[in-house]
């Protein structure tokens, strides 16, 4: 909500002339959020101190809005930071109330626009994701001296530690244009978060406000990437613009890729050992006529699909959401007749015995479990295997033993946040055991993925058979 | 002449073409009652004529019919029928939906025909076509009868203008009876204990004045008793009892219908093969004593008993082995047989018995079904069901259900007089009820797709599919146990907006909402800075077990106003609920309620516990942001001043600002306080909801507050009493003492007061009010609607909301928790229970305001 400007360039009043604002007459301005103000607490030959200050007004923030669905995230509160921190708006403020000095001109003092001069920012809170050390690295590159203090969320609480805001004060001998730009790049990227809609029109103002900086810059990248608002298509055209064709990728960039795909591959691969685990079970059974009892967005659904020896294929899950993005990703309305009639999802529940899922060759239930509240797995157990009881139930969970192994995992947490709990081999087999002896089935147990010889596998399944 | 017809059956109009059988329909039936095959020859494929569009045509008409007959609706379907095959379908639909096929056969000459036809030059059949059809007709309407039309009638021209149709009731439809009625279940000659129990229900029984052998019966005033089959076999005095109920049912003071015994018996009084099995010698031995008359009188009684009866308006069904929904007040072969001997899987048991099929498990019929014929240990309810045989002439007891009082009346067995094959149903081993364990699984059926939900207090609350969806992905993931989730608290509407200066919100306006709605006098209470917070609660495992079914060793639950567990920690759940219970102990609560659970609406404290991420951001966040920035920006402003620059107005409203964001964060503050124990933890219940038998929604407020207060005297460190205001809305000083007091409480930094009517549910003008109405205080608004938004400029815009669709939601959430809760203090099914609680969890998802 407040920058304020000094320098102590002899005489410092000329800062009013390089900003185009009188030191003497304090002005407002009426922006789309507010009002702006201009006004010099100081302002004297030594040393001159402009003051921009920016009026959000809270209520047109969530009230003026067009509508409510678009991608406005926090700015739909009322209890919101908005109003007080420095963000994009200090950013269109900037452009809109000292744009001539931004673009690096000035009608007076010409040749004092073009000169670097000692300067000094203040920003009185500023958000910074990424801390003060994303902070320093982004301003001490471009010559700053950096200095911020951290404010806590609240004194009187403080176990609460400290909030993301800061006061940063920065300091340089450097052209106001300059500072300008940097300030009105870097602010929303340090917030990282922007009030508007993100579009093409945006890298147009990259490249033309960090022109002769940004493409120098070591966090280059990442500014990118935050200012674009993580739109990862625009954050590299604007790089691409910026650097010249020919300048290559640099090294740790390929490196950071090539991580990222072992990460992933190392998941896609336990994953897809249990698909085709699952596969071969149902293949091997015979099954034609399969539910998949929360298919999530549908993979197994998909390989069933590839395989002609399967008829029926019904995908379940709780989440309509997912149930949509299971629908879009598997093409279903773009299906020819013959392959549309094979599959179908429904919306349903573990916990509700439902008339749609019997009759069945096989039910899949594929890291589920494990979602379900211990004290709700009776009602999910007889759902499945007294009212849907299909001859044949394929079920896997997690192997809690082989967490041990996942060096990123913090011992005693589940894999996924959503997990009520996670069973070692021991305990599953004997539920399945359980289940076995209520319900009439017999069951084997296979592993899935690497089995360790201590802590056996990632997954491990049930085949339960009628 | 007049011709009579069953009020729901499945005419089917036989004639050929030109035969009149349309304008025939037109003059007897309603239009809509009436599906012609041109109509629907039409309706696929825009030509009435169209005979190639026949088999679509009466594809799409069964399809009607079948929607028709299932709603239990006369339908007469005008075809010319006149082949047996197309018959044929019409009598089977007949019989999928049992009802009763009729054939009106339009027996009209041949030239006739083909002279209306040859008058209608649109549609002209062919004069070979109407010869067909003729000769069709001709051949087969001496088959018809046999092809399954029992109610035949064929009407020959001189009488088709002159026939007048009468629709007659069903035998079993009795719905003009209301009772009252005493339902008695299997007795299988058990006099003695008949007689007991008849006078036990207030009947005089009495020998014949004349001194013929038989009985004198007076009912009490205006009562009727219902025999539910089984009279004969196995007991010690058969005739005795035929005696005494067909005596009853001659002079009009009983019902009887048949059971599976007397179907056998009548067999062989009419001289069939029977097995003499199942203590059908006894009968045979002591009707021999009897003159033959007697033996006539029998088997005409037992001959012109109904399959069942449908009673009090629809409302209860009777028949010896019980009915399901979809063959109630309706005649086939089916149904028949399902009233005498249930349903049975194909499967014999260990003692080679039939399994029967549990229908009753099944059964979601809205008309309670009484029924016997199976001996069980205790008459239970189930999905309103009740079997009432509790195998007498096995040593039980003789049990009759009284109704609509829905009170069991037993009387013991003398002695035993058979002994039972197997035995009577032994209880579960789990110790649950039949409810309970009918209940174990609910069923989607009964919560997915739109959803209508009948309740007491507002007719109708309509669940939209959207809704139900998200509240079915909210129920799996995120709810308890839905056994021990008999309720959900309403949303909660603030006051009208206020238009006093500074206030957004203001008890005038709560005030004011329920004078005009004729409400006298208000309760007051003090909003708490908690989180809304369901306890259900039972004294021990026993009760736990009975009342909600639960066995895994929980004894109480407490909740958020979503349905999920409020503690994550089960250990300090345990010990949260132990202090609860040790409170209700040491009151004396669980003998002054008579009861051994409760269901309590409450505030927990702090706030913090629950909310501690939404208080660290956005609202201490904000707080620093705005302390940091505003701190900063007044002392620039003061610099600029200092040295003249006139900025007197803007630092003003900078200066209100700072101190606007000082006060919101004393806001916030008031809701944090560090809790390291259960020690630090405050509970105020303001509703006692439910307990035994009663949901106490007919209790006014001031009673639940002062019943709860004597609760929280018994743990003063950890329950805290909800003050409490009652004000009459005509005395003025009352309702300033009103304003003045919620001044007070909100000054010291409370958030507010809630405005409840002194009823708890009361009717207004316009149906049921408002519940409650929140105030909430002007400080506490700060963390709702922003820091600054008591800048008048700001308040002037928020003024501007809309409180329709939260009011209405209220409403409806209100209606759904109450019927919710009386439907399980009345005992019913979980899914009759769960559907209320589902349906407020729907509600909830729809979008409304967050800040109202």
């Amino acid at each position: 909500m407040l920058l304020t400007l000094s320098t102590t360039h002899t005489p410092a009043t000329d800062l009013g002339y390089l900003l185009h604002k009188n030191p003497e007459r304090p002005q407002s301005f009426e922006l789309s959020f507010g009002l702006a103000h201009v006004f010099y607490p100081e302002a004297t030959a030594s040393r001159t101190t402009a003051a921009l200050l920016l009026e959000v007004d809270p209520v047109a923030l969530v009230r003026g809005r067009p509508s409510s669905g678009g991608p406005g995230g926090p700015l739909e509160q009322y209890v919101n930071d908005r109003p007080y921190v420095a963000s994009s708006f200090m950013s269109v403020a900037l452009s809109r109330v000292f744009g001539t000095a931004l673009s690096g001109r000035s009608k007076d003092r010409p040749e004092l626009a073009g000169q670097p001069i000692p300067l000094s920012a203040r920003l009185s809170v500023l958000p910074c994701r990424g801390g003060e050390a994303f902070l320093r690295r982004l301003f001490e590159p471009l010559g700053y001296t950096v200095t911020a203090t951290r404010h806590a969320l609240d004194e009187t609480v403080p176990a609460w530690g400290d909030s993301r805001y800061f006061t940063v004060t920065l300091e340089g001998r450097v052209r106001l244009g300059d500072l300008l730009s940097h300030l009105y790049v870097l602010i929303p990227v340090l917030d990282d978060d922007k009030h508007y809609w993100v579009g093409d029109e945006e890298v147009e103002k990259l490249v033309r406000h960090g022109e002769g900086w940004l493409a120098a810059h070591p966090e280059r990248e990442q500014i990118a990437r935050r200012y674009l608002r993580h739109r990862h298509s625009l954050a590299r055209e604007a790089l691409e613009r910026l650097a010249g064709d020919e300048a290559p990728e640099p090294e740790e960039r390929q490196e950071a890729r090539n991580a990222e795909e072992a990460v992933l591959e190392s998941r896609l691969s336990l994953n897809e050992q249990r698909l085709q685990t699952v596969m071969s079970v149902l293949q091997e059974h015979g099954a034609a006529r399969v539910v998949d009892l929360g298919c999530g967005e549908g993979k197994l659904v998909r390989a069933l699909l590839k395989d002609r020896r399967f008829t029926e294929i019904v995908g379940m899950d709780v989440s309509h959401r997912t149930l949509e993005i299971a629908q879009d990703r598997l093409g279903i309305e773009r299906m020819s007749d013959l392959q549309r009639q094979r599959v179908k999802l429904l919306h349903g529940s573990l916990l509700y015995r439902d008339q749609r899922l019997t009759g069945f060759d096989a039910a899949t239930v594929i890291e589920v479990l494990e979602h379900l509240d211990m004290p709700r797995l009776e009602a999910f157990e007889r759902v499945l295997f007294e009212h849907t009881r299909p001859g044949l139930i394929v079920l896997t969970t997690p192997n809690s033993e082989y967490n041990v192994r996942f060096t990123s995992l913090p011992a005693g947490t589940f894999r996924h946040r959503d997990h009520r709990f996670e069973w070692t081999r021991a305990e599953f087999e004997a539920w399945a055991a359980r289940m076995c002896e209520r319900f009439g089935y017999s069951a084997r147990f296979l592993p899935v993925g690497e089995n360790d010889p201590e802590v056996g596998a990632p997954t491990q399944m049930a085949v339960f058979t009628r | 002449m007049n011709v009579h017809i069953p009020e729901l059956s499945l005419v089917v109009l036989i004639g050929p073409s030109g035969s009149g059988k349309t304008t025939f329909a037109h003059r007897h039936f309603k239009p809509t009652e009436v599906l012609s095959s041109d109509t629907y020859r039409g309706f696929v494929s825009d030509d009435e004529n169209n005979q190639e569009a026949t088999k679509d045509a009466f594809e799409t008409l069964r399809f009607v019919a079948a929607k028709r007959l299932a709603r239990g609706l006369l339908t007469v379907v005008d075809a010319t029928n006149v082949q047996p095959e197309s018959r044929k379908a019409f009598v089977e639909l007949a019989r999928e939906y049992h009802v009763l096929p009729v054939a009106l056969v339009l027996d009209v000459p041949e030239r006739t025909c083909i002279e209306r036809n040859q008058q209608r030059p649109d549609r002209a059949a062919s004069f070979r076509f109407v010869k067909n059809q003729v000769s069709q007709l001709h051949r087969s309407m001496r088959g018809l009868e046999r092809e399954g039309f029992r109610h035949l009638h064929v009407l020959k021209p001189d009488v088709i203008d002159r026939v007048v149709l009468e629709r007659q009731p069903l035998w079993c439809n009795l719905k003009h009876e209301r009772g009252p009625f005493d339902i008695i279940g299997d007795i299988h000659g058990c006099r003695e204990e008949l007689e007991a129990l008849l006078t036990k229900l207030g009947y005089q029984v009495r020998p014949r004045a004349d001194g013929a052998p038989g009985f004198d019966v007076r009912p009490p005033e205006g009562r009727k008793a219902v025999f539910l089959g089984d009279l004969v076999d196995r007991g010690p005095d058969i005739p005795g009892v035929l005696r005494l109920v067909m005596d009853m049912v001659e002079a009009g003071t009983a019902l009887c219908v048949p059971g599976n015994h007397e179907m056998k018996l009548l067999r062989k009084l009419r001289g069939g093969k029977v097995n003499v099995s199942h203590g059908m010698a006894q009968t045979l031995e002591q009707l021999e004593k009897e003159p033959p008359e007697f033996h006539q009188r029998v088997a005409k009684f037992i001959d012109d008993l109904v399959s069942h009866y449908v009673l009090d308006d629809g409302r209860l069904v009777v028949a010896h082995a019980g009915l399901k929904e979809s063959m109630q007040g309706r005649g086939s072969g089916r149904v028949r047989t399902f009233a005498l001997y249930g349903e049975t899987t194909g499967e014999t048991d260990e003692y080679g018995f039939p399994v029967r099929f549990n229908w009753a498990a099944e059964y979601r019929g809205r008309a309670a079904v009484v029924y016997g014929h199976q001996a069980v240990l205790e008459a239970e309810w189930v999905n309103n069901t009740l079997c009432v045989d509790t195998g007498c002439v096995y040593g039980g007891q003789l049990t009759a259900l009284r109704y609509p009082e829905k009170e069991l009346v037993s009387v013991p067995a003398r002695r035993v007089y058979c002994e039972p094959v197997k035995p009577l149903g032994a209880p579960a081993p789990s110790g649950l009820s039949a409810q309970q364990q009918a209940d174990d699984v609910l069923d989607l059926e009964d919560v997915r797709g739109k959803r209508v939900i009948s309740t007491r207090l507002a007719a109708h609350v309509t669940l939209r599919e959207e809704n139900t969806t998200a509240a079915l992905e909210a129920m799996s993931r995120f709810a308890i146990d839905p056994r021990w989730l008999i309720y959900l608290p309403p949303t909660m509407s603030p006051s009208e907006t206020s238009t006093l200066p500074g206030f957004l919100e203001h008890p005038q306006q709560a005030f004011d909402y329920y004078r005009k709605e004729g409400v006298a006098q208000v309760v007051c209470e003090e909003k708490h800075m908690g989180s809304r917070a369901v306890v259900v609660i039972a004294r021990d495992a026993d009760a736990t077990r009975r009342r909600f079914g639960v066995t895994t060793g929980e004894t109480g639950v407490c909740y958020t106003r979503t349905g999920r567990r409020f503690f994550t920690d089960e250990a300090l759940e345990a010990a949260f609920l132990a202090r609860v219970r040790a409170a209700l102990d040491a009151s004396g609560f669980w003998e002054e309620l008579k009861t051994d659970w409760a269901c309590l609406d409450c505030e927990l404290m702090p706030w913090s516990l629950k909310a501690q991420e939404l208080l660290r951001d956005p609202y201490a966040a904000v707080g620093a942001a705005s302390r940091a920035a505003l701190t900063d920006v007044v002392a620039v402003l003061g610099q600029a001043t200092a040295r003249g620059l006139q900025l007197g107005e803007l630092s003003a409203r900078f200066t209100d600002k700072a101190s606007q964001v000082q006060r919101y964060v004393e806001a916030y503050r008031r809701y944090c306080w560090p809790v390291t124990s259960l020690d630090d933890v405050r509970l105020a219940p303001f509703h006692l909801l439910a307990t035994e038998g009663a949901a106490h929604v007919d209790k006014d407020h001031v009673w639940h507050m002062e019943t709860l207060a004597r609760v929280c005297r018994a743990a003063p460190s950890f329950l805290v009493a909800t003050p409490y205001r009652v004000v009459a809305l005509e005395d003025a000083d009352a309702v300033a003492g009103g304003v003045r007091w919620w001044e007070e409480l909100t000054a010291r930094g409370g958030e507010g007061m809630v405005v409840k009517p002194f009823g708890f549910a009361v009717r207004g003008k316009k149906g049921v009010v408002q519940p409650a109405i929140k105030s909430r205080g002007p400080e506490y608004l700060r963390i709702i609607y922003g820091p600054e938004y008591t800048t008048p400029a700001n308040l002037d815009r928020l003024r501007q909301r809309g409180l329709g669709t939260k009011r209405s939601l209220a409403m409806r959430e209100f209606a759904l928790g109450v019927e919710g809760l009386e439907r399980f203090t009345k005992k019913e099914s979980l899914r009759r229970v769960h559907e209320c609680v589902f349906g407020v969890l729907a509600l909830e998802s729809e979008p409304v305001d967050p800040r109202l």
